[in-house]
């Protein structure tokens, strides 16, 4: 599904990734622990194409292409999906439309047709549901006046309408309460299938005892400095990154 | 007909294009009027070159809500000298497009020349190209104008570097129980909204287009769903066109 093989990256000419190396199979959970500052969100970023996330080696394979020489949006139509560590706000624009405006774009993209009016709410209505995000705010404009915890509900229902097949989720767990991390693990864990696959990005352990990986990795200055089992999570909590670097 | 050929000195001309203003010069005054009590609603759609001059008069208890939508054209102004009778209320949502070497301007004059009036103004400007786009929009409260409240907001969106949006907000002020606000901002396309929209499906150009149409929006606000609708659409062809 998605084949990291020593990628570097830079931001403002400052080295973040220095060779990381990641292979996620279809199918599989991993995710990626890490200190603050040790490169999670660039990852991330880098995958999905930012602006100012310059890639100087390496390379990504995803479902057999070459993900860096696509453009995001396109990135977006292959099933490549980014839960944002800090949903964005657009002004003016409702949630319905972007999401609608999204969909429509990644089929137009892969040659397929636009869905209908009718199809799309029905798709929307249902996400919202699963996620516990009540319909209204579906109206209102992307992410404006949303708590913390309603952003990456947010997040979760366009996954869940746009369907990728690989989720790249940074720190989706953060923010919420122990309530609407139930909610969203069981809106990650409905995804789960042979065709698909995710990475968590995360801090705790928490989420990890809702979604069991298949494997954990720490990442820490840019690198995979270990990889386990969905134990090691448990390791890294008792332990601290520390024990583990030294 | 309107005095001499202005210059550069005129303050309510300093952002202008005086050689264009010399093909349209005089300018023909032409009057609005709408009478004690009632409700006018008018949408200008300005998209030849040439100035307009708009003399406005709102009597007691009347209201009127004016629509401009301003783009296409090399150079246009909009010139309006609005007066709130007693009680009035005066409703402005202007939408102006500058593209390539474009100026485009709108100047407003409010006076409030009796107690309890209301006026709104909602100005949107976006320019490219090296456009120019131009608010001026003047409020002035007479002795007599107690009770009045009026706000005036302008809001310029820059899509490129040579572009650019000129504010001047002039408030006077005779009375002494009155509400005036007004706000001026001018910015580009958020460049995090631009990579969130990309990274879910939405191509730069499509994703510009939709962030500006809804920039655009405010100024449409309170207008009845058709006509909404009806602008948006034109609103949409002409940024698809100019894109
Ligand atoms: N836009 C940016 N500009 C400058 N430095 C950045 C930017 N984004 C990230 N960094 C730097 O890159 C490093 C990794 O950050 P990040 O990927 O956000 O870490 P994490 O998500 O693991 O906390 C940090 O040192 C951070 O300061
Ligand atoms: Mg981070």
């Amino acid at each position: 599904m998605l084949v990291i093989d020593n990628l570097t990256a830079e931001v403002d000419g400052k080295p973040i990734l220095k060779g990381l190396t990641l292979t996620v199979n279809a199918g599989e959970v991993h995710a990626i622990m890490g200190p603050n500052g040790a490169g999670k969100s660039t990852l991330s970023y880098v995958l999905a194409g930012r602006d100012g996330y310059e890639v100087t080696g390496g390379s990504v394979t995803f479902r057999g292409e070459d993900l860096l020489a696509k453009a995001p949006h396109e990135r977006a139509a292959a099933g490549l999906f980014l839960g944002l560590q800090y949903p964005v706000e657009i002004p003016g624009v409702s949630n319905l439309l972007f999401l609608r405006t999204a969909l429509n774009a990644q089929r137009t993209l892969r040659g397929e047709p636009e869905v209908s009016g009718a199809e799309f709410m029905k798709l929307a209505r249902a996400a919202a549901e699963t996620l516990g995000l009540p319909f209204d705010m579906m109206k209102r404009a992307v992410n404006q006046g949303f708590s913390g915890g309603e952003k990456k509900r947010n997040e979760m229902v366009q996954m869940h309408v746009l369907q990728p097949y690989f989720a790249v989720l940074d720190e989706t767990d953060s923010g919420l309460d122990i309530d609407a991390l139930k909610v969203v693990a069981d809106g990650i864990n409905a995804l789960r299938s042979p065709d698909h696959a995710a990475l968590l990005i995360t801090h705790y352990q928490r989420l990890l005892d809702y979604v069991v990986p298949d494997r954990v990795h720490v990442l820490m200055d840019g690198r995979i400095v270990r990889s386990g089992g969905a134990e090691l999570a448990h390791v890294l909590e008792a332990e601290g990154y520390s024990a583990i670097a030294a | 007909m309107t005095a001499a050929l202005p210059t550069r000195r005129d303050e309510a001309w300093r952002y202008s294009d005086l050689k264009a203003v010399a093909r349209h010069w005089p300018v023909v005054v032409e009057p609005v009027v709408v009478p004690a009590g009632e409700h006018r609603t008018d949408i200008i759609r300005a998209s030849e070159d040439g100035i307009r001059h708009l003399a406005i008069s709102i009597g007691a208890g009347a209201s009127y809500r004016l629509t401009i939508l301003d783009a296409g054209r090399s150079y246009g102004r909009i010139a309006l000298d609005v007066t709130c009778h007693e009680g009035a209320d005066f409703q402005l949502g202007a939408v102006l497009v500058g593209h390539g070497a474009q100026t485009i301007e709108l100047a407003t004059t409010v006076r409030h020349v009796a107690p309890h009036a209301t006026s709104r103004q909602i100005v949107r400007a976006v320019a490219g190209g090296t456009a120019t786009t131009s608010y001026l929009g003047q409020v002035a409260v007479a002795r007599e104008g107690q009770k009045t409240d009026a706000s005036q907001s302008f809001k310029a969106l820059l899509l490129n570097r040579g572009a650019a949006a000129n504010a001047k907000p002039e408030l006077e002020i005779f009375a002494d129980d009155v509400k005036c606000a007004h706000g001026a901002a001018i910015g580009e396309i958020d460049r995090a909204a631009l990579f969130y929209m990309a990274s879910r499906g939405v191509p730069p150009a499509q994703a510009r287009a939709l962030m500006t149409r809804a920039f655009l929006s405010d100024a449409l606000e309170g207008l009845d769903d058709a006509s909404i609708e009806a602008l948006d659409a034109e609103i949409s062809a002409i940024l698809e066109r100019a894109a």
